[in-house]
């Protein structure tokens, strides 16, 4: 993983709640057994016709939200299906943090995960900070360490982050790598639990 | 370890923390790890990038069931991308001596289905999945959660996952749920009063009376549904009828190692003083067979109900209205009145035998109707078989529903088992998501009697009345 300390970009909205994530990757994708590559189906029913020609009003494809790197939703994003193939699709597709006002469980910590980072915010702190400067959506600043994004407009919001998380997304760690090295407690662990499950 | 009155889930929790010096989130052991094709060749690949090896191949078992046909599996697939994912599937426990259920396999089925009848699930255990519906597993007492791909490969690799412990939160179900209302409703019931997030960063304990009296296969319904509540699990204590299922699953011969199980799997209930962060109780007298109307399972109505008006709230009402446009359907409309084209019995929810016999028995000596195209999926090889031998099959084959072999099917459309855009289905599986049983597709989440009774009717039909 790559190490995520702050970043500054383009907010893109979806006003909506409960974006599950079969929309955000539909089933058909599922199948490959690759995890890049995925940034092309994000969305993929809401973004394009059946004919594959993308559908003008949604907000991806407006030329107003090129580049954006922000995701900013409703409530209860990301609920639904376990599959990590959704925040593997935004972050192909070039989102660092998705702002959303709360998020489903296992969608969050699959995000954690990959360092694509789920923020979760009051609608009102929401608003400020995506309202509009000379008429257009302002920069938003990510910094890590603070725990806070700041917007063009001046307004500011400061949000949770998990500790182990935040740690890990900061230094670009390895998970799998930090719990080997506890290769001994699991061990210790398996031989205790021998003879049954201790309650 | 806290000395104060725990809950069913701390009492897990706690026996499963492996202690360790650092800070962070608990290092927990997982006792069973189940996989399948779709969310487990990327976890492999990464192993193999880092020369990783599977730590417990013993503790993990594996099937195929998301993406596989449910028709001609003597036949190649017709999709090379399905197949290769499969054949990944193979090679990967092949290689980590890992016990899979292959296509052809008399035990294959949606692992969901499979992982219990085989007598793998017991009370007091961590089971997790890269599949949300693991909170199937619950129904046992078990702490049981669906996984990303990331943490499947932190499971092979360590047999343990970090975690941050969720709340408790317990819905305790009294009164008695009245006839022809199904665990199925009682669940749809739930979600609808308490919202699709309503379980969000919690772990639900279901209890009282109305769970007490549901079979083991009904609580495996209740809690395959927590998740769509936004729970990170369900979870219902082990009791008489929990202990009755698995000693016809686990035939322990020696009656003193059979009582030493059960008196240790009677410590795991919620202590009397145990404090919960959230509680809620319904009275399940008042539940009546639910039907989905939208595209979120928290959009329910009861059979003989009007469908909502649009709410107060501007944002709930837009998500109403973009549900109602997709659905092709207007409030205050009845659902009665609404034909279908398409009906599916199947999935992890409700494709175990007793669902089966459910809608044996509203079929029974009658005929799908003309507009209707009717399949059953049992969720499992073994259960197809149980249903030939009970002449269940025979039932559903006479009124014109296609009987398949086992596997996911048309709850997610990853095969070809998919709606045409438009097409209105009523399903006993546990997502209406806009497509998710295929693009354009109208799902209708309800029982699996009330899936029966409207492919005899051709419309949506009060199973009360039918």
């Amino acid at each position: 993983m790559e190490k995520f300390l702050s970043h500054t970009g383009t907010a893109v909205i979806l006003p909506l709640d409960n974006i599950d994530t079969d929309q955000i990757m539909p089933k058909q994708f599922l199948k490959r057994i690759e995890r890049s590559g995925f940034g092309q189906f994000l969305f993929y029913d809401w973004r394009f016709n059946e004919d594959g020609t993308p559908k003008p009003d949604f907000p991806l494809n407006q030329l107003k939200n090129d580049g954006a790197t922000v995701l900013v939703a409703g409530a209860n994003f990301g609920c639904g299906s376990s599959r990590e193939h959704a925040p593997w699709g935004l972050a192909d597709y070039g989102f660092k943090a998705i702002i959303a006002e709360s998020f489903a469980d296992i969608f969050s910590g699959n995000s954690y995960k990959i360092g694509l980072l789920p923020i979760a915010l009051e609608k009102a702190q929401i608003e400020l900070l995506i309202s509009k400067i000379e008429g257009r959506r302002p920069v938003l600043s990510i910094d890590l360490e603070a725990q806070r994004i700041s917007s063009e407009n001046g307004s500011e919001a400061a949000f949770d982050l998990d500790p182990f998380a935040k740690h890990c997304i900061m230094n670009g760690l390895d998970e799998i790598g930090l719990s080997l090295e506890n290769e001994n407690e699991i061990s210790s662990y398996e031989a205790a639990m021998k003879n049954g499950f201790a309650v | 370890m806290s000395k104060s009155a725990r809950t069913l889930y701390d009492k897990i929790w706690d026996a499963h923390v492996v202690p360790t010096t650092g800070n962070g989130p608990s290092l927990v052991y997982i006792d069973l790890h189940l996989i399948h094709e779709v969310t487990s060749p990327q976890a492999f690949e990464g192993l193999r990038l880092q020369n990783r090896k599977v730590r417990r191949p013993d503790l993990t078992f594996g099937t195929v069931d998301h993406a596989i046909p449910t028709i001609g599996r003597n036949l190649p697939f017709n999709d090379p991308i399905a197949a290769k994912q499969v054949e990944t599937l193979r090679e990967n426990t092949a290689r980590n001596s890992i016990e899979f259920h292959d296509l052809d396999s008399a035990k294959q089925g949606i692992i969901h289905v499979i992982a219990p009848e085989s007598g793998r699930i017991l009370p007091g255990m961590t089971i997790v999945c890269g599949d949300s519906h693991t909170s199937t597993h619950g129904a046992f007492g078990a702490l049981a959660f669906g996984i990303g791909t990331s943490e499947v490969e932190h499971v092979l690799a360590t047999q343990t996952l970090r975690l941050s412990k969720s709340s408790n939160y317990r819905i305790k179900l009294v009164g008695r749920l009245p006839r022809h209302v199904s665990p199925k409703d009682m669940a749809l019931g739930i979600i609808n009063r308490i919202g699709t997030a309503g379980g969000t960063g919690h772990v639900i304990e279901y209890a009282g009376e109305a769970v007490e009296s549901l079979s083991m296969e009904g609580r495996m319904t209740l809690c395959n549904l927590s998740i769509e509540a936004g729970a990170r699990a369900g979870m219902i204590a082990p009791d008489s009828v929990t202990f009755e299922y698995l000693r016809e699953k686990l035939r322990i011969s020696n009656e003193r190692d059979w009582e030493r199980m059960v008196e240790r799997w009677m410590t795991l209930a919620t202590e009397p003083d145990a404090v919960f962060e959230r509680e809620s109780v319904f009275d399940v007298a008042g539940f009546a067979p639910m039907i989905t109307w939208g595209t979120s399972p928290s959009m329910s109505v009861s059979v003989s109900d009007p469908l909502p008006e649009l709410p107060d709230d501007s944002a709930v009402a837009a998500s109403y209205e973009k549900a109602y446009r997709y659905m092709g359907l207007e409030p205050g409309q009845k659902l009665g009145d609404i034909a279908v084209d398409r009906v599916f019995i199947g999935s992890c929810t409700n494709g175990r035998i007793e669902d089966l016999r459910a809608a044996a028995e509203v079929v029974k000596g009658k005929c799908v109707a003309g507009n209707v195209s009717a399949m059953v999926v049992p969720g499992s090889m073994p259960v197809k078989r149980m249903a030939e031998e009970e002449g269940l099959a025979e039932i559903f084959i006479d009124a014109g529903f296609e009987w398949r072999d086992a596997g996911c099917s048309m709850c997610l459309g990853m095969n070809e088992d998919i709606l045409s855009p438009g097409e209105r289905c009523a399903s006993t599986s546990n997502r209406n998501f806009e497509g998710r049983q295929g693009r354009g597709g109208r799902t209708h989440l309800v029982s699996p009697q009330m899936a029966a009774a409207a492919a005899i009717a051709g419309k949506f039909v009060d199973i009360r009345e039918f």
